[in-house]
């Protein structure tokens, strides 16, 4: 199970590199939320995977995951959809104003 | 148990939900965050009062026992930042109330001004990495939000780079956090210094120091600082400002947090990283403060060369430097307030950032002239001024251990710091007025009194040295001790 995790986390990692280096706004939006996912996967296999089992049962149990884990990547689901949709909405301004969603040409130096 | 350390984060949270009920009454809206700050120094103070007389501070919520619980810790590094900073930014509050315009104040600026303070206030408390994650995000969102209300072209351009590099960096954190809680089980900073002490530093442990070490220098602007001058020059001076004195001290305090608790045992290889990365950070700025003819630019490399300069007291890392560092984070924070203050009362005064096309204005605003003058000495670090003791044991501890490069470097760039502050106040106060300053509106003198305020503060500072090393010779010795903050928060 953790090989698998490992190659998704990978291949999240890798995709959302790539698409953070392209020009348009919009992928670089998308990438940073995929390599956001990644962390949040990675965070969890860091945690050791037990599959099938519940967070913390009692002392008891045969079984039990760390809730802790699962506790931040909650926390940083919940903050990363909140600066996602604040970064969507500035994209969809800032193209409004500036009449373009190319890196390139949003370089600019001081000519305001 | 002192529950006294929620205050800090509680009291601009409740001022900023309070002020979300006012949106068009600008003046109540004015009187409630003044009043919210008010208190949140007085809580400060008296914080500062209670580490002094009775050590360490610390809060467990709801009554979970570290390792489990979040904790709050005030030692007393965390307890002058804190006052520093309500001090800071009520004035860059007293600032913007003139200077900010009424349509930012009706699309909530006070409420996002005061929820940065609770990011901030939280960074310098919180005992726990994850926390310390959530306080930088709290902080970062609502700088976001500040840096483009208004939402001028420029603001827009600079604010998309500037949030991208950030969420870079928080998923890098995010990450780095992972990787350590999967080799050492745990994420109280007490509690992590204490297992990574006895697992001793092995490979893996280097690597999450390296990659902390990356993702606080992205916050602080050491050596990665390519992002700072652009987009600290597009929002309002008074945002400016309060970002300039306090964004990038929340980084450097991550840092000595990080390098001094956490992975305290074996320094070698990031001391030296450190170190060279701060002489980077000061060359580079350096040339940067030089290269400029425009004010903003000029004042946001100053910026990076404090940075690097406060980061050789990390490198450094014996008791001078690190007196020296926390002596020397709090003048910055004030001076760099009271610089950018004035930065923004100059370009408004002559109507544009660029020191070609200003001129004169000595004879139409003679006290802003002399203030400065004074800021500028102050951050140069001559003598009667706050940044000289600061200065002076820094490069002390610097010459004690033998780091004669970096004390060259940084000697250097001081001298940098007072040339180019100096080309500002001769470009703007000296010469031939500019006919276009006919044209300007006079600025009224009531602007200048915050900037009249910290120029107290940064004189009495300087003057005050002997008082002010006795409490920040406290922080010093926590930061080289850990010792008393893990148990302080562990054996309770």
């Amino acid at each position: 199970m953790e090989l698998y995790m490992s190659l998704t986390i990978g291949v999240l990692f890798a995709v959302g590199v790539y698409l953070i280096l392209s020009k348009s706004l919009l992928r670089i939006i998308l990438g940073t939320s995929l390599l956001t996912h990644g962390v949040h996967l990675l965070l969890l296999t860091m945690s050791r995977l037990k599959t099938g089992s519940a967070p913390l049962l009692g002392e008891e149990a045969a079984a039990y995951v760390d809730p802790l884990p699962q506790a931040l990547i909650l926390t940083s689901i919940v903050i990363s959809f909140g600066v996602t949709s604040f970064f969507f909405v500035l994209a969809y301004k800032a193209y409004q104003k500036l009449g373009t969603d190319d890196m390139e040409q949003l370089r600019g130096k001081d000519d305001e | 148990m002192n529950n006294l350390l929620v205050f800090p984060l509680l009291i601009p949270l409740c001022t900023a939900i309070l002020l979300l009920f006012f949106k068009n009454q600008v003046r109540l809206q004015r009187w409630i965050s003044a009043i919210g700050m008010l208190l949140q120094i007085t809580v400060s103070c008296l914080l500062a009062f209670q580490v002094r007389a009775e050590g360490v501070q610390v809060l467990h919520m709801g009554g979970w026992i570290p390792p489990y619980g979040i904790v709050f810790v005030a030692d007393m590094l965390a307890v002058l930042l804190v006052l520093t900073a309500s001090l800071v930014s009520a004035f860059c509050l007293f600032y913007s109330f003139g200077t900010i315009g009424k349509e930012r104040e009706r699309y909530y600026f006070y409420p996002f001004f005061q929820f940065i303070l609770v990011g901030i206030n939280g960074s310098f408390l919180t005992g726990d990495l994850f926390n310390l994650f959530v306080c930088f995000e709290v902080m970062l969102i609502s700088s976001y939000a500040l840096i483009v209300l208004g939402g001028t072209r420029r603001q827009l351009r600079e604010t998309l780079k500037y949030i991208l590099i950030n969420i870079l960096s928080s998923t890098l954190f995010v990450a780095a956090v992972a990787y350590l809680y999967g080799v050492v089980g745990t994420l109280n900073m007490a509690d992590l210094s204490v297992k990574i002490a006895e697992a001793g530093q092995s490979g893996i442990l280097h690597v999450i120091a390296l990659l902390f070490m990356i993702v606080f220098s992205l916050k602080a602007g050491l050596f990665l600082f390519f992002w700072l001058p652009g987009s600290y020059g597009a929002p309002p001076a008074a945002v400016t400002a309060l970002f300039a004195a306090l964004l990038t001290k929340v980084g450097i305090y991550a840092l000595l947090r990080t390098f001094t608790l956490i992975f305290h045992t074996d320094l070698a290889i990031t001391e030296s990283w450190i170190k060279w990365m701060a002489i980077a950070t000061m060359l580079l700025g350096a040339f940067g403060a030089v290269a400029y003819q425009d004010i903003r630019r000029i004042m946001n490399y100053n910026v990076v060369i404090s940075v690097g300069f406060i980061a050789l007291g990390l490198a450094v890392s014996s008791k001078a430097s690190l007196d020296g560092a926390v002596f020397y984070l709090l003048h910055d924070m004030l001076g760099k307030a009271l610089l950018f203050i004035l930065g923004g009362l100059i370009i408004q005064a002559s109507g544009t950032d660029g020191l070609q096309h200003m001129g004169g204005l000595i004879k139409r605003y003679p006290l802003m002239g002399w203030l400065f003058l004074l800021a500028t000495l102050a951050i140069a670090g001559i003598p009667p001024f706050s940044g000289f003791t600061g200065k002076l044991l820094l490069l002390q501890g610097g010459l004690q251990k033998g780091e004669y490069v970096l004390t060259a470097v940084a000697l250097a760039s001081s001298l940098i710091v007072l040339y180019s502050l100096i080309r500002i106040f001769m470009a703007a106060f000296w010469g031939e007025e500019k006919r276009e300053l006919d044209q300007m509106p006079l600025l009224s003198n009531k602007l200048l009194l915050p900037a009249v305020g910290l120029s107290v503060l940064v004189i009495g500072m300087g003057l005050g040295s002997e008082a002010v090393y006795g409490w920040v010779s406290v922080a010093g010795d926590t930061l080289l001790h850990p010792a008393t903050y893990i148990d302080a928060v562990l054996k309770e």
